[in-house]
């Protein structure tokens, strides 16, 4: 092998697939068929995750703070739910689209404002934006339904053909195939230069500059796709539920998703997926366990997190998967790495 | 010669402190030129605005003959001119492969591709595998940065600025503290350089400086004191008082 092959082999070695992700992926569709009376949360974590993935886009990969990523999925939420309100465009994939592009016309034009200044002031300005929208959502009552939120929206048929059904079962597979469309585009995108690009822009700005990366401008391009992401997320939200209320823009909103990252870890875009299942495993067995004082809980598992360390959290929960399967199939195979090792 | 990079009149001031007093240098095509003055002359304030980090008050900058003093870093970059670090600048988390890979396809214009996946395109695997050998850094590719002994690190922060296939390349103190048993690999890189790549080097380290450098301009609080080949400003009365620390010089 010449050195320069070499080199092309390592350089993809990320991009590779590996035997975890698509254990990970087929585990999620066998859920599809394995809990078919718990269509509605599942399709609830799959938005959480889209929304999470969006994040971890920009955050994870250029650094960039936020805690005001529900004003693109509010807008979303919105747009698509006026779409099929006013029956616009009755197509729900299309709609869809139209919805994400909403968001990302936002995105872009916040971005420049986001791209300035460091992370206080990004988490103010982000914070300011999705405050000011959510205001302007409950003035505009006339267009927004204002506190009661749009209400009476009736889903047309997937592509016309596939309707949505009450059980749920429609919209959690129809989730799962926007979130893995969109994840296989994330991870292709995150694999490219411009990928690697914002990582370096992330561990250091100056030296970013200095090898002739325009940093602005890869800034603003990955922030206007994590917006679509997001508009994306808060369509689907609209869609399965058929309600948009003022609460898609909420402050909660926004630092759950920072939660979720917290939890899943960033910069390797299954954190937002495996941190949106765990999230909301807590929130349910806690609020089973203690109905008011669930938060508590989950406010104590952060703690622990940040204090252990995610890095060694998940070497211990793979450590008995990896011990099987190296038992089977040979020292060498692995189910997963850490994120520290992948 | 043709002069590539000249500054006419240079100004820069933090609040009331004159840091670059009008400062006019001429850099010859291929010199090896060093910029040399005590602790806190101003050396890399010069550096900061030759590459844009920083802007002047006045005066101007010329790369080639082309008006540059209010073009941002990066496009700088792509212009020619280079730089390194004073103090590493490095990736922590990126291996010296993708901080390599990263220059070169950003150099070469791929750098905002963002369909083809990294490693795909033959030229871009060509040069990364030169540039790591020359820099022997083939064996540690795949490690992290951080993880990386300070020599390496120090060879990895030539190589990407190498990368950028500059035809100035700003060596700000390129062998600082670097130990002595790996001093030799930085000092034989930077030895090794093309002729045809002018070099500006900063540095402390007089040895360094007489053994490699063909033309010496010595920076006095922020202004020029002298300018010369290495035995005149060897010989010049005015250099031995600043170095030795006697009283200051009148400028």
């Amino acid at each position: 092998m010449s050195a320069s092959s070499d080199v092309g082999f390592h350089a993809q070695r990320h991009a590779r697939w590996h035997y975890g992700e698509v254990a990970f992926w087929l585990i999620v569709l066998a859920c599809g068929f394995a809990f078919p009376t718990r269509y509605l949360i599942m399709t609830d974590i799959l938005r959480l995750a889209l929304f999470a993935m969006s994040l971890d886009l920009i955050l994870g990969y250029a650094g960039i703070v936020s805690l005001g990523h529900a004003a693109f999925f509010g807008v979303g939420a919105y747009a698509a739910g006026l779409l099929a309100l006013h029956g616009i465009v009755n197509e729900p994939v299309l709609a869809l689209i139209v919805a994400g592009l909403a968001a990302m016309v936002l995105g872009f034009a916040t971005s420049f404002l986001v791209i300035r200044g460091v992370d206080l002031t990004r988490l103010m300005v982000t914070l300011g934006i999705a405050l000011l929208l959510e205001a302007l959502a409950e003035r505009f009552s006339n267009i927004t339904g204002g506190t009661d939120g749009l209400q009476g929206i009736e889903m047309q048929p997937i592509f016309g053909v596939i309707p949505f059904d009450m059980f749920g079962k429609a919209g959690f597979f129809y989730s799962l195939a926007v979130l893995f469309l969109l994840f296989l585009f994330a991870r292709r995108v995150v694999h490219s230069p411009f990928g690697l690009s914002l990582r370096a822009i992330k561990n250091n700005p100056l030296r970013a500059a200095a090898i002739g990366i325009p940093v602005n401008r890869r800034l603003i391009a990955i922030y206007t796709l994590a917006a679509f992401y997001a508009g994306v997320a808060g369509a689907l939200f609209t869609q399965t539920t058929a309600i948009a209320s003022l609460d898609v823009f909420a402050f909660e909103r926004s630092a759950d998703l920072m939660l979720v990252l917290v939890i899943g870890g960033t910069g390797y875009l299954y954190g937002g997926l495996v941190g949106a299942v765990i999230f909301r495993m807590l929130q349910e067995v806690f609020s089973t366990i203690t109905p008011q004082y669930w938060q508590f809980w989950i406010g104590l598992v952060l703690v622990v997190i940040v204090l252990v360390g995610r890095q060694r959290l998940h070497r211990w929960v793979l450590y008995v998967p990896n011990l099987v399967i190296r038992q089977i199939a040979g020292r060498k195979a692995v189910v997963a790495v850490p994120e520290s090792d992948a | 010669m043709t002069i590539v990079l000249e500054t006419q009149n240079l100004e820069k001031q933090f609040g009331g402190l004159r840091v670059t007093r009008d400062l006019s240098l001429k850099i010859e095509q291929g010199a090896r030129h060093a910029l040399i003055g005590p602790n806190g002359a101003g050396k890399t304030t010069v550096i900061n605005q030759l590459t844009g980090v920083l802007k002047p008050n006045s005066g101007r900058i010329l790369l080639e003959g082309q008006d540059i003093t209010d073009l941002p870093v990066h496009k700088r970059v792509l212009r020619g001119l280079s730089r390194t670090f004073q103090i590493n600048q490095l990736y922590p988390d990126l291996t010296p492969l993708e901080t390599i890979g990263l220059a070169v396809s950003e150099r070469l214009g791929h750098g905002g591709d963002w369909w083809r996946r990294m490693g795909t395109r033959s030229d871009v695997n060509g040069e990364i595998a030169d540039l790591l050998a020359r820099f022997h850094l083939l064996d540690v590719m795949n490690e992290q940065t951080v993880t990386l002994p300070y020599g390496k690190q120090r060879l990895l922060e030539i190589a990407v600025a190498i990368a950028a296939k500059p035809r100035v390349l700003l060596l700000d103190e390129p062998a600082a503290g670097v130990p002595e048993s790996e001093r030799h690999d930085i000092l034989a890189v930077v030895g090794a350089l093309p002729r045809d790549v002018t070099v500006l080097l900063i540095e402390h380290d007089m040895d360094l400086v007489f053994s490699f450098a063909d033309r010496i301009s010595v920076l006095v609080s922020g202004a020029l004191l002298t300018e010369g080949p290495p035995e005149q400003v060897a010989r010049d009365p005015q250099v031995k008082a600043v170095y030795l620390g006697e009283e200051a010089v009148n400028v």
